[in-house]
Order: structure tokens, then sequence, then C-alpha cells
């Protein structure tokens, strides 16, 4: 068994990188602390992954520096790193067989006598049958962890994770992710994991950094982000919000009112990221609860009234769209934890919320329209 | 009807394939033959007198050794020189790079009765001496860019992720192509080689042109041709046929093998997964 060594935190400082014109990652600082599983999550094309090669050492920085503990890396080329990375297409060498590719870095640097350390490191990802075979003869999830074995038998620093597993269904996915949480909970190394999918960050990772366009928007536990974002890009594509655009009204001791379409919303001070008087009020999805029009609502919640317009049911829950009267469309999920209460498409309803589950938002600069057409991003 | 419908694709197949092999079969025939004058063109009573006495006539065996040796100092230059290029125009982007890969084409799209002549005149300006040497320096030319065009191909298809794996795995620009690249390429190199000596081997117009008083086989071959084919060159040349074939059989073989392999591995695997299974299933 690989045993727990003192692992140092990663910091990036102001680093960038540019191809040509194009800013992939814009002035990002971040320390990822040591020993933590770190997940940089984004859609395609917001610089996660230049961010993971660049820590790897497979892209230069424009600017910038990275260090590992206190020492800097930033010039020091790709096989000189204390740095490993599983990659997206796993780049198993295909003319060695299973024990040569996990023994490759170690053969690299001479390291003498390297068949314990490779027994045990196969034994760790449950691959021993397998060292002799070819990486071919082994299925998605078996090269996978011949993937992980091959990095982390060079006990890195960080080890850093591309999209690992991103070529896999999703059933095996599922048992992937709890492996490699066992496997980094066992070498206590640094994980740091590039993906685009919400569920994987948040499942995994104990941080997880929401980038968009080159910069990181939020950071923090997956809960804290979800429970409460800081930009609508993160309300978005960490899970679904429902969002409504307006003026601050007042404010009081502990929450202010919000008017938006002609109704007033409340939000805790607290959950309120809205430095000015322009107040995006976001609800999430599971946080409402539909009623029929007139039935009684609790105290302390604010309301909608709308339409149905759309049941889609999923087994646990029920999810609606119900169509406001200014003609946006919220989405709310409903457990279905009664049988058969269901609205259903046409109903007149109203749509409620605990005033402390409403966050808000910086509205500066943003329209109504902006946020209400804006598709979901993935 | 449904007989002739169900099997018109193999009998079609055999068709091409008589087509084919009919000229290599009648060579190889006649190589048993016992002609009583130069003239072996029609069967007269069977001999093994041309494959006991391969050298028995003057300069078959010298020019067959000539070409060989030519083959393999033409195809060695040209696969080092031309899996460079290779690497280069696949690797690099530098000025003249389209260029460059144009002009590698070229060679295999001009006449050879051009290159032939126009490398004579060459030679002829440069009052450069006929034979060997001029014979070489024309394979290579023509050879180079059939190299290029396979180890190209190969180079493309091999994910560039495989050697950024090797630098982070503390490999440098050397180790990575000793250990990783060379290794996966040889398979595209190899096979450019053997194209290579192929068509140095039985090349003829360019070489007829640049060989000056040198023969080749082929010069040979094609000079007894006025004067009646000896019983010996049908047998070289199935010689060299049944060379060819015994690698490619070889090789199937060895594929057949791998395979079989394989799918064993597959089969204990699945068996594996399935004692697995049954295991957790009696134990829950």
């Amino acid at each position: 068994m690989v045993e727990s060594r003192k692992v140092e935190d990663l910091h990036l400082r102001n680093l960038t990188k540019r191809f040509g014109d194009f800013v992939a990652v814009d002035d990002l600082t971040l320390t990822i602390p040591a020993g933590s599983f770190f997940a940089l999550l984004g859609p395609s094309g917001c610089g996660k992954t230049t961010t993971l090669r660049m820590v790897a050492g497979l892209e230069d920085p424009s600017e910038g520096s990275i260090s590992i503990g206190e020492q800097d890396v930033t010039g020091l080329r790709a096989f000189k790193r204390p740095v490993n990375t599983v990659f997206q297409s796993y780049a198993l060498f295909p003319h060695l067989d299973i024990f040569e590719n996990v023994a490759f870095g170690l053969r690299r640097r001479g390291v003498k006598d390297i068949k314990p350390a490779v027994e045990s490191m196969l034994e760790l990802v449950e691959l021993t049958p397998m060292a002799r075979r070819k990486p071919k003869q082994l299925s998605g999830g078996q090269q996978q962890r011949v993937a992980v074995a091959r990095a982390l038998i060079n006990e890195p620093e960080v080890l850093l994770l591309d999209e690992p597993l991103g070529a896999l269904d999703l059933k095996l996915r599922r048992q992937m992710q709890i492996e490699l949480k066992r496997i980094q909970m066992e070498v206590g190394t640094t994980f740091v994991h590039v993906t685009h999918d919400q569920e994987e960050a948040m499942t995994m990772a104990d941080t997880v950094a929401v980038m968009n366009e080159g910069r990181i928007e939020q950071m923090g536990a997956p809960a804290d982000i979800y429970e409460l974002p800081e930009t609508v890009f993160v309300a978005r594509f960490l899970g679904q919000s429902n969002l409504f655009v307006g003026k601050r009204e007042s404010s009081g001791s502990d929450s202010v009112t919000v008017a938006a379409h002609g109704q007033q919303f409340t939000i805790p001070n607290s959950r309120n990221n809205a430095p000015g008087g322009d107040v995006i009020v976001g609800v999430r999805p599971e946080k409402m609860t539909i009623v029929d029009s007139g039935d009684p609502i609790p105290d302390m919640h604010d309301r909608i009234a709308g339409r149905v317009v759309d049941v889609s049911y999923t087994g646990v829950s029920t999810q609606y769209l119900v169509k406001t009267s200014w003609g946006e469309e919220i989405t709310v999920f409903e457990q279905n934890d009664v049988v058969g209460d269901q609205s259903e498409v046409g109903d007149s309803v109203e749509v409620h919320w605990a005033r402390d589950h409403a966050f808000g938002l910086d509205g500066t600069g943003t329209s109504a329209d902006d946020v209400e057409s804006a598709m979901p991003v993935v | 009807m449904r007989f002739v419908r169900r099997h018109i694709l193999t009998v079609a197949a055999f068709i091409v394939l008589v087509y084919l092999f009919i000229p290599v079969a009648v060579v190889g025939v006649l190589s048993f033959n016992d002609p009583p004058s130069k003239y072996n063109t029609k069967w007269y009573g069977f001999s093994l007198d041309a494959w006991t006495n391969m050298c028995g006539i003057p300069g078959v065996c010298e020019s067959f050794i000539e070409s060989i040796k030519i083959g393999l100092i033409s195809t060695f230059v040209a696969t080092v020189l031309g899996t460079m290029v290779a690497f280069a125009l696949v690797r690099y982007r530098f000025r003249g790079r389209k260029t460059t890969n144009l002009l590698i084409f070229l060679p295999m799209a001009t006449p050879e009765v051009v290159m032939g002549s126009s490398l004579l005149a060459l030679f002829l300006n440069m009052t450069f001496p006929l034979g060997t040497t001029t014979v070489i320096i024309a394979h290579i030319m023509f050879t180079i860019s059939f190299v290029v065009v396979a180890v190209k191909a190969r180079l493309q298809g091999l994910d560039p992720s495989l050697e950024e794996a090797s630098r982070d795995l503390y490999a440098d620009s050397r180790s990575t192509f000793q250990h990783v690249t060379f290794p996966l390429v040889a398979p595209g190199i190899a096979g450019a080689a053997l194209l290579g000596f192929a068509l140095s081997f039985d090349d003829f117009i360019i070489s007829f042109f640049n060989a000056g008083t040198l023969v080749t086989f082929p010069i040979y071959v094609w000079g007894a041709a006025q004067r009646g084919i000896p019983v010996q060159v049908n047998a070289l040349a199935t010689l060299v046929f049944l060379v060819a074939l015994a690698i490619v059989l070889i090789a199937q073989f060895v594929a057949w093998r791998r395979r079989k392999a394989l799918q064993a591995d597959m089969a204990s695997r699945d068996a594996d997964l399935k004692a697995l299974s049954m295991d957790a299933l009696s134990r829950s």
C-alpha cells in the first residue's frame, strides 16, 4: 500500500494563457490545499483543461507562476515536475503491457527494484491479474484504473485528472467516482480534477471551483456554492435556478425586499450578493412548491401565480414548467411523496417558497431578457 | 438460380485471382522446364537443372546480387531520410512545409522515363561516372517519397497524448522517442522499407538509363529476353515470389496467433467476471 506522505499546497498566481487573441485562462490566482480533492468545473472552452495542462507543464503560461509549496515550477519541463496526469483518453502505451505501463515513470527515473512498487499499485487499483495484458485487452473502466495507477505510482505532489470519467458509461462512471475517492483518501495526494459534469464535481470534490471564460466565478464546498451561488453563471451552470430580475425596494435589518414584475420578493441579507439596487432574485426549483390557486400559502413564503405548461414525471420527482403572468417559464421539482397528487397541464397554480431559501445576485447591467432567454449552459 | 446468386461473388473473386496468378504460375512451371533451345516458351520436359544450378548461366547471379545490394543500400538510406522528413512534416511548422509536402509527391507522379532521362542528363552534365552509385542515388530518390507517405500516415494516426503522457512520466525527448514514439511508428517504417526494397529491386526504366555498363537483375532479364530467357531466370523469379509469399504468410500467421490469444484472454476475463458476480450474489 502506498503510504500517506506530507504533500504541499499548489499555488497558481496570476496565471494567464493566451492563444493568439484568445485568452484561455485569465489572471487566475488560486491555492489548492494539500491533500484536497479539488474540482475545476466549467463548460468546454472555459480554460479548465488549459489550466491543468499548465500545471502539468504541457503548456507554457503566458504570464504568472505555478508553485508547489515553496518550489516554483513554472519554468520546469513536464518531465521534471512532481506532478502526474490522468489523461482524458487515458493515453496508455499500446505497445506495453499493464505492468510496464505502470512501471514507465519509475523506469524513466532509474528507480531500482520496481517490482514491489508496481505490484502494490496494481493491487490498489485491483488489477493484479491483468499485469501482463495489453491495454486493448482491458475494459474502459480497467484502462482508467491503469491510467490512475501509472500516474500515482510516482507519488506526485499533485495528481491531475483531465475529464477522467468522460469516456465511461453512466453506471461505470458512478462506480469509478467512488473508486477514485477511495484511492484519494488512501494515498492522500492532492487531486485536481477537471470536469464539465457538475454532478461529478459535486459528488467527488471537497472544493469546487466553477470556471467561466478563463476566470473562476466561485469557489467553495459543493453544498455552499449550490445553496448560495454568487453569479448568474454559477446559479445556472451548477444545477438549475429560477431567476427574477428586479430592483431593491427597501432594506430591513435582516432582509431586503425586491420588486420584480410587479411583485415583491424578500431575500435574507446574508444571502444577498447584490451590492446595489439591481437585484436578481434566485430560487432553486426543488425549493419551490406548487399548490392550486387559492390554497393557503404558509407564512414567510413568497409566491408567484402561473399556469402549468409542461409536466415531466421522472419517478422520484416531477418536473413542472410554470408560465408566469409576465411570460417567464419557471421550473419546479416536486418530490413524489404523495401518490396521485399531480398538477396537470393548463392548471392555474401558485408556486411558493420559503423566503430564507431565496438568494440575491448582482443584477447590474442585466435585463430580464438576458436572464430569461439564457439557455441552460452545459 | 439461388446457387448462382449466392456464389457469384466467390466465383468472380476466384476468376480475378486466376487472372492475377496465371502469369506467376507460368513462370513457376517453366522454371522446371527442360528446353532444348534458348527459347523457354513451351513445355518440353521436367528438369531441376535451373534450380540446382541457378548460377549456371553467366551473369544471372551477379546481376541478382547486384540488385539485392542496390535494393538494401537505397532502402536503408531512403528509410532513414524519409522517416526524418515525415517527422519534420508532421511535427513541425516551418516555412515551405506545404511546398515540401507537394514536392514529395512529385517523384511518384512523374513518368519513370522522364525521371530516368533527366537524371541521366544531370549525371552526364556533371560528368559523374554511371554505375552502382548513380543507380543507388536514383533509387533513393524515388523510394524516399513512398517512405515519407507511409511513415507520415502512421505518425498522423498517433495519439499526441501518448507522447505527452511520456513526458509527464519523466521521459525527456530522447527517452520519449526511444520508448514511445519509435516503437509505435516502427511498423509503419518497416512497411515503408519493405515497399521501398520491392520498388528498388524491380525497377527497370530508371535503372536502365543510369546504369552505364552495370547490369541489374531486371536489366539482365530484359537483355536476355532479346536472345531467349534462360530457365534460371524463371527459377530466380519464382524464388523471389516464394520469399515474398513466405513473408506475407508469416505476418498473417503472427497476426492470427495474436488475435487468438486475445480472444482466449477475453473469454477468460468474461469467465472471471461471471465468477465474481456469482460470488457477489451468493454473498448478498
